[in-house]
Order: C-alpha cells, then sequence, then structure tokens
C-alpha cells in the first residue's frame, strides 16, 4: 500500500473500532488502518503491545499516523514507537488532534496520497496552535 | 552491592506494598482521575513479581530494564509508560555508571518527566521522585529518605493538578493527594525498607 497508515487508539476499544468504521466509510480500503483500545486486563486503557500490533497492520512505507484520545494513549502510543526498530520509529508519529475527527482527516489526506508530515498537519488543524 | 536473594526480596516486598494498597490508590485516582491506578499498578507489579526469580538473577541493572519493560508491557494506563521509564532508564544509567545511584536516579526521573512532559510542582509523582533523587543526591540516611518520600507525597494534596486526567478538574483536584505521588512514595517506602 503506497498511503500512509492511520491507527486508532482509544482507551475504549468501542471508541477505536467506531471511528475506524468513520473512516472505512469516508475511504474505502485506499488508507491501510488499524484500531486498538483497552488495557491488558480487559478493561478501559491502552496498552503498548497491541499499539505495537496496531502500527504493524496498518504499515506503509509512507509512514504511519496515530490518532489517539486521552493521555494515556498518548504516552503508550510514544512509548511503542521508541520500541520499534530505528528505521520504522523515524516513520510513525502521533497526531495532536481529536480521535474521530482526526483519524477520518488524516485519512482522507492520505488517501490522495499526502506525505506522512501532510497527514499529521492536516490532523492537527482541528487543534488551533 | 545486593545479591540474587536481596534483589528478589525487594521485588516482592514492592509488589506487595502495591498489591496491599491498591484499593487506596484507586479510590484517590477515583477522586481526581479514571480511578484505575490501583488495578492498573497491581497488575504490572504482580507480573514483575511473577518473573521475579528470572529478573533477580540478572545484574542490577538488566533487572532494572527487564522490570521496566514488563511495567510497559501489562500496566496498561499512562503509569505504565512513566514507571516503565524510570526503571529502564535507571537500569540503562546504572549500566553506564555503576556507583552513581543518585546520579543515575536523578536522570531517570529526568526522563519521567520527559516521557510526561511535566516538570516538578505539578501534581505529579515527580513531586515525590525528584526530592527522593535529591535526598540521595544529599547522602541523607535511609530513614531521612523515606520521611521525605511521605512527607512530599501528602504535600500533593494541596496542589493544582496541571498535567494528566487531574487537570480536567482545574480547582476541584486541590485537596486531594496525587495518586501516582502516592504510589511512588509507596514504592520507594518499600525499596528503603527492605534494602539489605
Amino acid at each position: 500500500m503506497s498511503n500512509v497508515g492511520i491507527v486508532i487508539v482509544s482507551h475504549s476499544p468501542r471508541v477505536a473500532e467506531g471511528a475506524a468504521d468513520m473512516v472505512r466509510q469516508m475511504v474505502g480500503n485506499e488508507v491501510p488502518l488499524a484500531w486498538c483500545g483497552g488495557d491488558p486486563g480487559g478493561g478501559l486503557g491502552t496498552n503498548v503491545e497491541a499499539i505495537l500490533d496496531a502500527i504493524h497492520r496498518a504499515w506503509s512505507d509512507k509512514g504511519v499516523a496515530i490518532l489517539v484520545d486521552l493521555g494515556g494513549a498518548e504516552t503508550n502510543s510514544e512509548m511503542a514507537i521508541e520500541m520499534l526498530p530505528p528505521e520504522q520509529a523515524n516513520k510513525v508519529v502521533v497526531c495532536n488532534a481529536p480521535v474521530v475527527e482526526g483519524a477520518v482527516m488524516a485519512a482522507t489526506e492520505s488517501s490522495g496520497g499526502a506525505s506522512l508530515s501532510q497527514v499529521r498537519a492536516t490532523a492537527q488543524e482541528l487543534y488551533p496552535a | 552491592m545486593m545479591d540474587e536473594a536481596g534483589l528478589k526480596t525487594v521485588i516482592l516486598a514492592v509488589a506487595a506494598a502495591v498489591a496491599a494498597h491498591a484499593d487506596e490508590l484507586t479510590a484517590l485516582d477515583s477522586a481526581i482521575g479514571d480511578g484505575d491506578h490501583g488495578a492498573n499498578m497491581k497488575r504490572g507489579f504482580d507480573a514483575v513479581a511473577a518473573e521475579a526469580d528470572v529478573i533477580a538473577a540478572s545484574a542490577l541493572p538488566d533487572a532494572l530494564i527487564k522490570i521496566g519493560t514488563k511495567l510497559v508491557m501489562t500496566v496498561g494506563g499512562a503509569s505504565g509508560p512513566l514507571y516503565g521509564t524510570l526503571f529502564l532508564t535507571l537500569g540503562k544509567q546504572l549500566a553506564a555508571r555503576p556507583d552513581d545511584y543518585a546520579g543515575a536516579l536523578l536522570a531517570a526521573v529526568d526522563a519521567v518527566a520527559a516521557r510526561g512532559k511535566s516538570e516538578l510542582g505539578q501534581k505529579t509523582m515527580l513531586d515525590v521522585l525528584y526530592p527522593t533523587a535529591q535526598a540521595l543526591l544529599d547522602g541523607k540516611s535511609r530513614a531521612e529518605i523515606l520521611a521525605v518520600a511521605n512527607r512530599e507525597a501528602a504535600a500533593t494534596r494541596d496542589r493544582l493538578a496541571i498535567r494528566g486526567r487531574a487537570s480536567f478538574l482545574g480547582e476541584r483536584s486541590i485537596g486531594h493527594v496525587d495518586p501516582g505521588a502516592r504510589s511512588s512514595a509507596l514504592i520507594v517506602e518499600a525499596i528503603a525498607e527492605t534494602l539489605p
């Protein structure tokens, strides 16, 4: 796949899956997409291992943009990126954007063939600096 | 220098302290956060304790790295990467400067601050970890270090949360001890009381 991949990380698997459904409705299968949600015990939370797995499933040589909901989702995503081999880690970014709108905007940008930095910038326009 | 049995004793004491106070940590977190700190920390340190034999068989830097990695993979909240980073960095630092415990701890706490994009005085675990590292640097006794950790955890009660879920509450975060500061003090206490 030649488009930037999108990963959705929420504390709730249902929020993550629902956001992913909205992305699919917008871009179909043009964009590699994966989601994860929930802690390692099955409760609300996030899980580094699941995030790593989602990054691999959404992998694209153009890179992967991660959309997160609250604090721990961001911290665990940043930790997951650091655990990747360096040649992969420098192609994965966490977007400072709302998870649902950010995922849809990022995926739409990606589906047009945009670069990772363009995809992230588009998602981040949703949170004015 | 700590031997294998000593290291295992410390690991199990920390896990036991976290488990014994899991409900308290959850209650603190329910007041100003999402109420999962006790369960998350217990899951993480139970997973560490389950591998205490293997971890304790390693040299101290490597053992700390194994503990950090296990916490990152099992805790499931922001405290996973935060405590994970603390132990991982402490291990890496001690590998590079085996005799400089205070310097290594200070560097590890700096790494936690960077991971959490936070700093001293924002009602977080850093409010306990920085003074603890400073006390170690100043050559304080074990009892004094323990007293510093407990005093600083209690002092978070009157602070305003700037980072994390508690910051959503604004002024309402004042009047509650920070759960991360409390869990940090518990860990310092368990280590200080069981180090050979």
